[in-house]
């Protein structure tokens, strides 16, 4: 209930720079690179100071914001963050300065040919911000479609125009995908309001008057139809995750853009899927979700080895690390339709870890490629003895997406085994072997890269630059950080995962496991 | 006159007609009528102009009268708002909807006027109109023609009269009142379509077929027409209503009479099967006059159609539903399957008119207050993005004089005719980023992406649709949104990814009119996607019959 608005103030610090940084004459493409940072660091500025103002304790949604928009349609401006939005908002404004600072030079080649300019390929970054910020602050349900679907606008140029060879391909395959999994989630949604104008007072989208109706009673859509608007929310969260079968799109779309737009798609707009099922599906139609769980549930287990088994054989890394991911979004969405505490706060901090981690590994991919021209892993070998630093991020990047304790997305991955061990132990024990493969996929593509003789054509490889080392640097003291001390963000995510739970009506299987004996505390 | 909200306009609701034994002269509220007695004046005056003032100055005092004649016209509409009542012996009813659509056909007639008054500038010459629609395409007539210099002005008299005649048409009262008006609305286009400057052939190609299939539909609409007076002894929509009232049961003549009355109309809004003629005629006719037709025709025909089944056949909606179920989906499905593989840009605009008739049938079906408001809504929002479409592709030009192969020019000329090939359009995004721009706000918007006209559109006919219990037909909307979303976005692709071929277009510098015309079409779809309310507000308003 703060007065101040601190999540529109978040929303247009970007916007504000995408402007300035558009208006910008063509020639100083140096300037907009600038210019960009600055804004994307002010943004990240504003987000860690509203941080520090949020509540642990307090009302569930925090910085609300609400205005009337569309008063014909019961629509508002409105805004508002539980924990979970909070901290993916915070991995988003931390992700934004180390993309721009990791893709400095990308456009260069375009410019320098006359055919890209710098200044929109920053623009445009900062504009996607807006709409992160924004899908994930929504609490008006058509605020956050809208935002959902704007966010196409500006990945899609962002891959469509700076990608590789293949780009056109992959950034309209990428947006037809999302625009047909959004059209679904449109017709549901359009369902949900008339539904709630025939129960409610007055036809609302506002997510927390429906929640509350939902979880009274009051909001009695029949079976039928909320099974129907399940799924209608549920596809286009699963074609965004992307959950297996859903998933083609994201190999091509991540292989084809460049490693700044392939952090912010794997990192951030896809976490919009899973988020999206945590916050939406669960709570709008806990009878749906429960029915719907075990197709749910096996989607994500077979997403988790398929993607794990694709990603071994793959000859491309960028394509591996985006199969690495397809295989991570099944156990997030197997921690979350768990539907115990730990699985989903466990699912929750997956979220943020898998952006930091798949982020680091991609850029660090991207520092690789960008030296040798090629994504192959055939043409690397040996690059350790040339580019230690580089080989060295690039390990720990590695170690981090699979699982290794002491990195953060050990806590995450443990915590989503057993909060679905407690309720489904066959599904937990399948789902642990992932772990194996994840070992396999990682160590043997920086076995292949980075060790044994070097390859013909790699002697001039140089090292990490300081640009470079700047990029990656907070990724790799946060992933060593919340893999040793992941309360901070379990703290905030807690609460608001209890209030999903208890608005599914599902508690956690007696008997509790001792809160002492798991790697978090209970929130207070 | 009673005023009569929607959901009094049901069966039993219908007030006697005063019978009068004695004749008595109509009152005419001339005040009511004024929009459309003021462009009709002013065709008029346009005649008059044609035939008594020279040649070199008809042009601006044409163009000057039809703005004039136009804007007034839409001041009366503005200052007539919140009227409801019936005058000339109840053929004409002025109510909201007549009113929203009145303003609608006018301020795209607007936008038309201005596209159609473009002439080019000094360097290029855009005049989308034949030096004088008389002479054989080829002959030695048109050479002479065009090295005198000719110009089409009888182009303005000819689209105010259809401007009339749309104002006309969602107004009509009664059914004969309707015929007048959909021919006086159709005449002037079948001539307007083959008067195209460039590729003369396939422009009188399309006039013949529009105007052939076009005479026929009004005669299947004057069959139905009499169908109807034979069951009901009237042609007034009350009457006919309260006929069905009455007498609650099907007769074979009332529905054939529907039936045929139908066909005309769904002819004109170009909906599946009855849509045959819209690709060829699109493609050929001057685009100027595509773009007229393809927004204000629409929006006068879904108005008749709407009046028809709203006050005269709300009782008869459990027969007349299905088959527009039937119909929308077609048409839906059919627009977007076909669209997609089209290598025209006018083509592909036309499959997407007839993709988006399919959406407006949906708040047709719906019969309820929401359902006419999001009709009227979306008859807008439709309007302004096809007008501005049509006059982004009037301004993708061949590059190369004297390209257009068989058309006998013999001025030269440093513009060919229009680009309307897909493959042209590659790299425009690179040649012309700001027309490419504009283009892509309306290609977005008719794909229904938020934060444009369309969406707001689509969502206020979808939930109209479903309130009315439509659901399936908002699942088929979805899934033809989702075909439909490809061919847009192709063409995004196109002009932003692709490479611009070597001998690609030229993008002309229009006269200030294209360029207002293209602002101002730009400004309406996003404003109306970002800020809708005052628009819906006042078509919610506007949303009531009277009979």
């Amino acid at each position: 209930m703060s007065s101040f608005p601190w999540l529109t103030t978040l929303g247009a610090v970007p916007l504000v720079g995408s402007a300035a940084v558009a208006a910008l004459p063509k020639e100083k493409g140096d300037l907009a690179k600038k210019v960009a940072l600055a804004f994307s660091t002010a943004t990240l500025g504003v987000a860690v100071a509203m941080a520090t103002q949020f509540k642990k304790g307090g009302d569930r949604f925090q910085f609300t914001e609400t205005h009337a928009w569309i008063k014909a349609f019961h629509i508002n401006y409105g805004l508002g963050v539980d924990g979970i939005a909070l901290v993916l908002i915070l991995m988003a404004a931390v992700l934004m300065p180390v993309v721009l600072l990791a893709a400095w030079n990308d456009a260069d080649e375009g410019q320098a040919a006359g055919k890209r300019s710098v200044r929109a390929y920053f623009s445009l970054f900062l504009l996607l911000e807006t709409m992160m910020i924004g899908v994930f602050a929504a609490t008006d349900l058509f605020l956050f479609y809208v935002f959902f679907e704007a966010m196409l606008i500006p990945m899609y140029f962002l891959i469509g125009s700076f990608g590789g060879a293949q780009r056109s391909y992959a950034a309209v395959k990428f947006l037809l995908y999302s625009l047909f999994g959004g059209l679904f989630m449109l017709a549901a949604l359009i369902g949900l309001y008339v539904a709630s104008g025939k129960h409610l007072s007055s036809a609302t989208f506002d997510f927390n008057t429906l929640a509350d109706a939902v979880a009274s009673g009051q909001l009695g859509i029949s079976p039928g139809l909320a099974k129907g608007l399940f799924l209608g929310f549920f596809v286009a969260f699963a074609v965004k995750a992307p959950l297996f079968p859903f998933h083609t799109w994201l190999p091509d779309a991540a292989a084809e853009a460049t490693p700044g737009s392939a952090v912010l798609l794997v990192g951030v707009l896809d976490k919009v899927g899973t988020f999206g099922m945590l916050r939406y599906c669960l709570e709008l139609f806990p009878g749906a979700s429960k029915f719907f769980t075990p197709l749910v549930i096996g989607m994500a287990i077979v997403g988790t080895m398929y993607g794990a088994l694709l990603a071994i054989g793959q000859t491309d890394i960028k394509r591996l690390i985006a199969y690495t991911s397809i295989s991570h979004f099944g156990l997030i969405t197997l921690g979350v339709f768990a539907m115990t505490s730990r699985g989903q706060s466990g699912a929750s901090l997956y979220m943020v870890n898998h952006g930091l981690s798949t982020g680091a590994l991609f850029i660090v991919a991207g520092f690789l490629i960008s030296r040798r021209g090629s994504q192959l892993i055939d043409d690397y070998g040996g690059v350790n003895k040339v580019a230690p630093k580089l080989a060295g991020v690039f390990l720990i990047a590695g170690l981090s997406s699979l699982a290794l304790p002491g990195l953060s997305s050990f806590v995450s991955e443990f915590l989503v085994l057993v909060g679905t061990f407690e309720r489904y132990k066959a599904v937990s024990i399948v789902a642990t072997t992932a772990i194996i493969l994840a070992a396999l996929y990682v160590l043997w593509l920086y076995q292949r890269t980075m060790t044994g003789p070097l390859k013909s054509g790699l002697e001039k490889m140089t090292d990490l630059r300081a640009r470079e080392v700047a990029a990656v640097a907070p990724l790799l003291a946060l992933i060593i950080g919340l893999g040793f001390y992941p309360k901070p963000v379990l703290d905030i995510v807690n609460p608001s995962v209890k209030t999903t739970l208890s608005h599914v009506q599902k508690q956690d299987p007696a008997p509790a496991v001792n809160a002492q004996t798991l790697p978090k505390a209970e929130p207070k | 006159m009673s005023v009569l909200t929607l959901l009094a306009a049901a069966p039993g609701a219908v007030p006697a007609a005063p019978t009068a034994n004695t004749f008595t002269a109509p009152h005419v509220e001339y005040r009511a009528l004024m929009p459309m007695l003021v462009v009709f004046g002013a065709a008029t005056a346009g005649i008059l102009v044609e035939a008594f003032l020279p040649r070199t100055r008809r042009y601006w005092a044409q163009v000057g009268i039809s703005l004039a004649g136009v804007l007034v016209a839409l001041g009366f509409v503005i200052s007539n708002h919140g009227m409801a009542q019936t005058t000339a012996a109840d053929a004409v009813s002025v109510d909201g909807v007549t009113l929203f659509l009145q303003g609608t056909i006018l301020a795209l007639a607007v936008l038309a006027i201005l596209l159609v008054a473009e002439r080019g500038t000094a360097g290029a010459d855009l005049d989308a109109f034949a030096a004088q629609g008389a002479s054989a395409p080829g002959s030695g007539g048109e050479r002479a023609a065009e090295a005198a210099g000719l110009r089409s002005t009888e182009v303005f008299p000819l689209m105010l009269f259809s401007i009339g005649g749309m104002l006309l048409f969602p107004a009509a009262n009664d059914l004969l009142t309707s015929f007048v008006a959909l021919e006086v609305l159709s005449l002037p286009l079948y001539l307007l379509c083959g008067l195209a400057r460039r590729r003369r052939l396939l422009s009188q190609e399309a006039a013949m077929k529009y105007f052939l299939l076009g005479a026929f539909s009004s005669a299947f609409f004057l069959y139905g027409v009499a169908m109807l007076y034979g069951y009901s002894g009237s042609v007034r929509l009350s009457d006919i209503s309260a006929s069905i009232s009455a007498a609650p049961h099907s007769d074979v003549l009332l529905l054939a009479g529907i039936a045929l009355l139908a066909v005309g109309l769904l002819f004109k809004v170009g909906a599946v099967p009855f849509h045959a003629w819209t690709p060829d005629v699109y493609q050929g006719a001057p685009t100027p006059i595509t773009g007229f037709m393809a927004a204000a025709t629409k929006v006068a025909a879904f108005g008749a159609l709407l009046r028809v089944t709203y006050v005269a056949l709300p009782g008869m909606r459990w027969d007349w539903r299905p088959v527009l179920w039937g119909v929308a989906i077609l048409t839906m499905l059919a627009g977007a399957v076909l669209a997609i593989t089209q290598r025209d840009i006018k083509r592909m605009l036309a499959y997407s008119a007839i993709l988006n008739a399919g959406y407006i049938l949906l708040g047709v079906i719906s019969t309820t207050s929401k359902g006419v408001s999001s009709t009227l809504f979306y008859l807008a929002a439709y309007g302004f993005a096809t007008i501005g479409a049509f006059a982004v592709v009037t301004l993708v030009r061949e590059g190369v004089p004297g390209r257009d192969a068989g058309e006998g020019s013999a001025v030269p000329e440093s513009v060919g005719g229009e680009a309307t090939d897909l493959s042209a359009w590659a790299g425009l995004g690179k040649r012309s980023p700001l027309l490419a721009g504009c283009f892509t706000v309306f290609l977005l918007a008719f794909a229904g992406i938020p934060l444009t006209s369309g969406f707001t559109g689509k969502f206020a006919l979808f939930t109209a649709a479903i309130d009315g219990g439509a659901w399936p037909l908002v699942i088929v909307g979805v899934i033809a949104s989702a075909a439909a979303a490809f061919f847009y976005v192709r063409v995004i692709v196109l002009m932003y990814f692709s490479e611009p071929l070597a001998d690609g277009p030229v993008v002309v510098v229009p006269s200030p009119m294209t360029t207002v015309a293209l602002t101002l079409t730009v400004a309406a779809t996003i404003a109306l996607g970002v800020v809708p309310q005052m628009a819906l507000d006042l078509a919610d308003k506007a949303a009531y019959f009277v009979q």
